[in-house]
């Protein structure tokens, strides 16, 4: 139903954008995400789509100009990466706490210093507590798919927040891969147009941005708690509603071999489809028990999801692609580890930090990682429960 | 100039605002609303506009209005334009709002002044209105690029070695001009009429538009509540802050001061100039006299007047 094209990630995402009806984009350049405001200025420079494209002078500004749109009813996109999500940042939280249905790419980045324009997440778990939902693209096609389904999450009448989907930069970004895309009528109907709660109306005077004394100010952020919940159904439902549109099935994570692996790697972004491919061929080639965990929503996080695809695991190694000096374990380990506790899980975890500022992520590396883990399995002791994976295997 | 009896009744500002007794930025927010020609949509930066009106579950706006974060009016602004641009495009409504920031100095001259180069060099059809309370009051009276020279603060104390902040003022038409915007002009409170006047002009006008509006403030500058008109107006009288406006590059002096008083009489009923009037710091005020001198001439200057 759909048709294949060659795209790149900043391409694809740019192309969903053009489908998807936006009203505003506003952005602000940032390697390597560039690609992505280059093709929406030259769809509206073209006459090809009527978006107001602002462009602004800072990050900060593209954040801010998009609230105000959004707050004005308009169906909102902007995209960033990097320092420029950490120059979001505090918008990033006035966009959710105003429940602006904003939708955002980001090509994920390291961050400074040293400056590196390459791949890590450590940009979005800098930001990672604002509010939003938070998905990661796996590759081309995910990244394509994810745009249109994050609008329609975003806007829903029972989310109303705020919705970023990243993809890996440079490994996503500006890699082409062959994209099906969809026709443009298929995604109206699948996206009719965003109908706002309320909005800014000269008609219909209203404060938006109150501020709020300590008796109120709880309620507004237990309400937006609640929003955010109620998003991991409303994510399911839209990943069914387009498998059903195009045989892509979305939902909060995908497992491969779970149902007998006892030791599975948990994952986000391009580095999945190393891991499952890793897997595959060790279950394939040497009949090994090992499985992939690929975590398509990270913000809410799918607990209930989680528990029933580690119900058989008895070693997980979570990767993470971002530092969390000091802590514990990183971003994802962290998650997992509360998970274990809250829902008494049984697995031994071990935590690994991995392909910081681009550094490589192979096959070989997915395979050390996976017979570390067996070895864990039969009752070795892992060299450490934590560390950078270069460095363990 | 408009008349008292062109002024509407309605009162879109208050009741129920929490400002300070004479608060200058209240009165000016009160005749700004005075000013509109429609549909309108104000959008405010944090700051004591923002704070005095709008206490949830409280508000004192009788317009539709919109406050995000301290630093972005100008850009949260510049997306309201543009979204209502669309829709009027789209033909999803056929108004377009007049869409005015109400900001304060903190706002404006520093935090927000990068958003405002950016909305203004992308020419939305806006009114960015500062308040200049010459300080961040809000948060309890710390020095602003828009504080003058020689100013307690509480970030610029008259201590026994500085007195009070030893730098200039900036120049916020200045900038606001070399953007080659259509109007911009400075108003203050005691000029009502010319305030009044100022700001539906600026809304005729398509584009970016600027006013730079002095509002004392009783509790930083310190002085009687009762006070704020006759300070505003003392400020022009003494030519501290001349009215003017610039039209498409045009300077036109709004107020001619020919017989102006000396600045003291401007500086002494505020005690945050209380320091200067000291032996050792009097040559302070000579600078500040000399400094508004020049600067008239210059600004004579450029209306084509002579001295």
């Amino acid at each position: 139903m759909g048709r294949r094209i060659g795209l790149m990630g900043d391409e694809a995402v740019a192309y969903a954008v053009k489908q998807c009806d936006v009203g505003l984009v506003s952005a602000y350049p940032i390697t390597p995400q560039t690609i992505m405001v280059e093709r929406i200025s030259e769809y509206v420079a073209n006459g090809e789509i009527d978006t107001e494209f602002v462009c602004v002078e800072s990050e900060h500004s593209a954040l801010s100009v998009c609230v105000g749109a959004s707050l004005s009813g308009l169906r909102v996109f902007t995209a960033t990466a990097s320092q420029g999500l950490a120059l979001m940042h505090e918008v990033l939280y006035a966009a959710s706490g105003l429940r602006c249905p904003i939708v955002m790419a980001v090509a994920n980045r390291a961050l400074s210093a040293p400056l590196n324009i390459h791949c890590d997440h450590s940009d979005m778990m800098g930001s990672r507590d604002c509010g939003w939902v938070q998905v990661f693209a796996e590759n081309v096609q995910e990244a394509y798919d994810w745009v249109i389904q994050a609008f329609k999450i975003a806007e829903h009448p029972d989310v109303q927040l705020p919705t970023v989907v990243n993809l890996d930069g440079f490994t996503l970004t500006h890699c082409m891969e062959d994209v099906e895309v969809l026709e443009d009528e298929d995604v109206k109907k699948f996206l009719p147009p965003r109908k706002p709660i309320y909005w800014v109306d000269p008609k219909q005077p209203m404060t938006f941005g109150a501020w709020a004394m300590p008796n109120y100010y709880y309620k507004f952020k237990l309400q937006q708690q609640e929003a955010i919940m109620r998003s991991l159904r409303v994510v399911k439902e839209v990943g069914e509603e387009f498998g059903k549109l195009t045989g892509r099935r979305y939902d909060t994570l995908y497992g491969y071999g779970l149902e007998d692996a006892e030791v599975a790697v948990l994952s986000m972004g391009s580095t999945s489809g190393t891991i499952r491919y890793t897997a595959r061929r060790l279950r394939e080639s040497d009949g090994l028990k090992v499985g992939a965990l690929k975590l398509w929503l990270f913000r809410p996080f799918p607990e209930e999801d989680l528990v029933s695809a580690l119900e058989k695991v008895k070693v997980l190694i979570v990767l993470d692609r971002a530092l969390s000096p000091g802590a514990v374990f990183g971003p994802l380990g962290s998650d997992i580890a509360s998970l274990m506790v809250k829902h008494g899980l049984d697995f031994k975890l071990l935590n690994y930090t991995y392909g910081l500022g681009g550094d490589e992520v192979t096959p070989e590396m997915a395979e050390k990682l996976f017979k570390l883990g067996l070895k864990v399995a039969e009752g070795a002791k892992p060299p450490s429960l934590t560390g950078y994976v270069r460095e363990v295997v | 100039m408009v008349t008292l009896k062109q002024l509407p009744v309605e009162e879109l500002w208050g009741p129920g605002h929490n400002a300070c007794a004479g608060c200058g930025s209240s009165i000016a927010v009160k005749m700004i609303l005075k000013a509109l020609r429609g549909p309108t949509v104000v959008v405010s930066p944090t700051g004591c506009v923002e704070v005095v009106s709008s206490s949830y579950p409280q508000t004192a706006w009788g317009v539709p209005w919109v406050h995000v974060l301290f630093e972005n009016a100008a850009a949260v602004a510049s997306g309201i334009e543009a979204a209502y641009k669309y829709m009027v495009k789209k033909g999803i409504t056929n108004e377009k709002p007049d869409v005015i920031v109400i900001a304060g100095d903190g706002g404006t001259f520093d935090i927000g002044l990068q958003a405002l180069s950016g909305a203004l060099e992308r020419w939305h059809d806006f009114l960015y209105i500062c308040y200049d309370n010459e300080a961040y009051m809000n948060t309890g009276i710390q020095r602003s690029s828009a504080t003058p020279k020689g100013a307690w603060t509480t970030t610029s104390p008259a201590g026994k070695v500085i007195p009070g902040k030893p730098e200039w003022k900036k120049d916020l038409i200045g900038i606001a001009v070399a953007h080659g915007i259509p109007y911009a002009a400075t108003a203050t409170i005691a000029y009502w009429n010319d305030l009044i006047t100022k700001v539906r002009k600026a809304l005729e006008v398509e584009g970016p538009t600027v006013l730079h509006v002095l509002a004392p403030c009783p509790l930083g500058w310190r002085f009687d509540p009762s006070k704020t008109v006759e300070i505003s107006r003392l400020a022009v009288q003494t030519r501290y802050f001349p009215l003017y406006e610039v039209e498409n590059g045009v300077y036109k002096l709004s107020v001619k001061v020919s017989r102006p008083k000396p600045v003291e009489e401007f500086l002494r009923p505020q005690r945050r100039f209380r320091h200067l009037f000291t032996p050792e710091n009097r040559h302070i005020i000579e600078e500040i006299q000399k400094n508004i001198d020049e600067g008239w001439e210059r600004l004579l200057k450029r209306c084509g007047l002579k001295s």
